[in-house]
């Protein structure tokens, strides 16, 4: 199956685990993701103003390549865009829901935008990774699991985007269970976390980054103390917030163990035994060798 | 003690103008309280987020010169509880922007530490320089 790929900015520097490990796994399933030729970035916050239409014409240009793409035959008939991102799916999805609700602004975008070959038609669909997977006979997903882990803890971190607002969600905003769907696909122990919806303070690490090292140690404790031993999440700046922050928690709280962050694909990747170059752990802060490394001996 | 608030023209004219760009309709908040129930950063606030309706729903102009609204990461979890449908993220939204669209940034580049700068990932800039300045 070949599908649009949206990788959006992060995931091409910051984010390059992800986005890799994503690539890999994906491919492990027979799922090839395909680069949108020339996207350019979603503008990472949705625009929240009625009046300021022109924040959308990003979002509605990437749209207008998918069904360039479906002309060219890059793809054939997939007007599904998938992302990794969980603030590009989310930001991606508004513009694409206002612009299916709002044929007046659609068509005022289209008048800006005249020197594209394609106006946009509507017809392309954001979808998040994690739902594609959901797709996939769980069966099928099991047969790729290479190095099985049924003792590890794990705490799936949903954060906002991919739940927030309603009509943008993935799933129940309050109770949503698609991540521990997969997890338990992947024959993990999953171990819930009350906090796992709760904002990590996303953008404000900019301006005020103890704000955002409060929030995080909220998550983190109570991931901690439900047992869990790792956490994995779909957003690249959750990703960071909870695993960066961890060097300043440790100043304001001594006694804080810290916990490894990975990105689900990340997790993915090592489950179904997949080379090395797909993890990038590099990009990782908090150190998971430990875990793995017990979890193998545990194993043996 | 009940305090009179007197509802000028200039108090219509800043409800017009917020529910002109949220397209909401703030009136209709009825102070329940559940937003700011739900709100996980209202620690960090100097007024709750009811607070903020509250004042919002009165056109008072001191609520653009609270940290609240810009506090507020908008994480929806007020819109999605919200009883009676508004949606407060994007009231907040339009209060940053009556401050923004007057060409006050909240933010420079030169503000950020350089080694926070160098780690931070590029969707946190992006977004945090949408959201602070205009």
């Amino acid at each position: 199956m070949k599908i649009p790929y949206y990788p959006g900015c992060t995931l091409k520097t910051k984010a390059k685990n992800f986005e890799t490990s994503a690539i890999a796994v994906a491919k492990a399933l027979d799922i090839e993701f395909v680069e949108i030729p020339r996207w350019n970035c979603c503008g990472a916050v949705p625009s929240l103003s009625d009046d300021d239409l022109i924040r959308h014409i990003a979002p509605v240009r990437n749209f207008i390549r998918v069904e360039e793409m479906n002309q060219d035959g890059i793809v054939s008939d997939e007007h599904r865009i998938v992302t990794l991102c969980s603030m590009c799916f989310n930001t991606l999805k508004m513009s694409n829901l206002r612009m299916k609700k709002n044929k007046e602004d659609l068509r005022k975008i289209n008048d800006v935008m005249y020197l594209e070959k394609e106006h946009y038609k509507q017809d392309v669909e954001v979808v998040h990774f994690l739902e594609v997977l959901k797709d996939i006979p769980p069966s099928k997903i099991k047969e790729q699991i290479k190095n099985p882990m049924p003792e590890l803890k794990v705490s799936p971190y949903y954060g906002c985007t991919l739940l927030r607002p309603k009509e943008v969600g993935i799933d129940d905003p309050e109770d949503p269970l698609i991540f521990e769907d997969l997890l338990s696909t992947l024959g993990l122990n999953v171990v819930n976390n009350p906090l796992k919806t709760r904002c990590c303070g996303s953008y404000q690490v900019v301006s005020d980054k103890n704000i955002v090292s409060s929030l995080v140690y909220d998550i983190l404790t109570n991931a901690k103390k439900n047992e869990a031993e790792l956490i994995v999440t779909s957003c690249p700046l959750c990703f960071f917030n909870l695993d960066r922050r961890q060097k300043d928690i440790i100043k304001f709280h001594h006694n804080f163990e810290p916990i490894p962050i990975l990105y689900f694909t990340q997790l993915m990747a090592i489950l179904f035994g997949l080379n090395e170059d797909a993890f990038k752990f590099e990009e990782n802060y908090v150190d998971y060798k430990d875990l793995f490394e017990r979890k193998e001996l545990a194993s043996k | 003690m009940t305090e009179k608030f007197l509802i000028t023209d200039k108090n219509e004219k800043l409800i017009e103008k917020i529910n002109e760009i949220s397209g909401e309709v703030v009136t209709l908040c009825e102070q329940c309280g559940t937003c700011s129930g739900s709100c996980p950063v209202v620690e960090d606030m100097d007024i709750t987020p009811s607070n903020m309706m509250r004042l919002a729903e009165l056109g008072d102009e001191e609520v653009l010169e609270t940290k609240t609204i810009w506090v507020c990461a908008s994480c929806f979890t007020c819109t999605t509880r919200c009883p009676r449908g508004i949606d407060v993220a994007k009231v907040g939204e339009a209060l940053r922007q009556i401050k923004l669209r007057k060409a006050v940034d909240r933010m420079d580049i030169k503000d950020i530490p350089e080694d926070e700068r160098n780690i931070l990932p590029q969707l946190a800039i992006v977004a945090a320089f949408r959201k602070f300045t205009g």
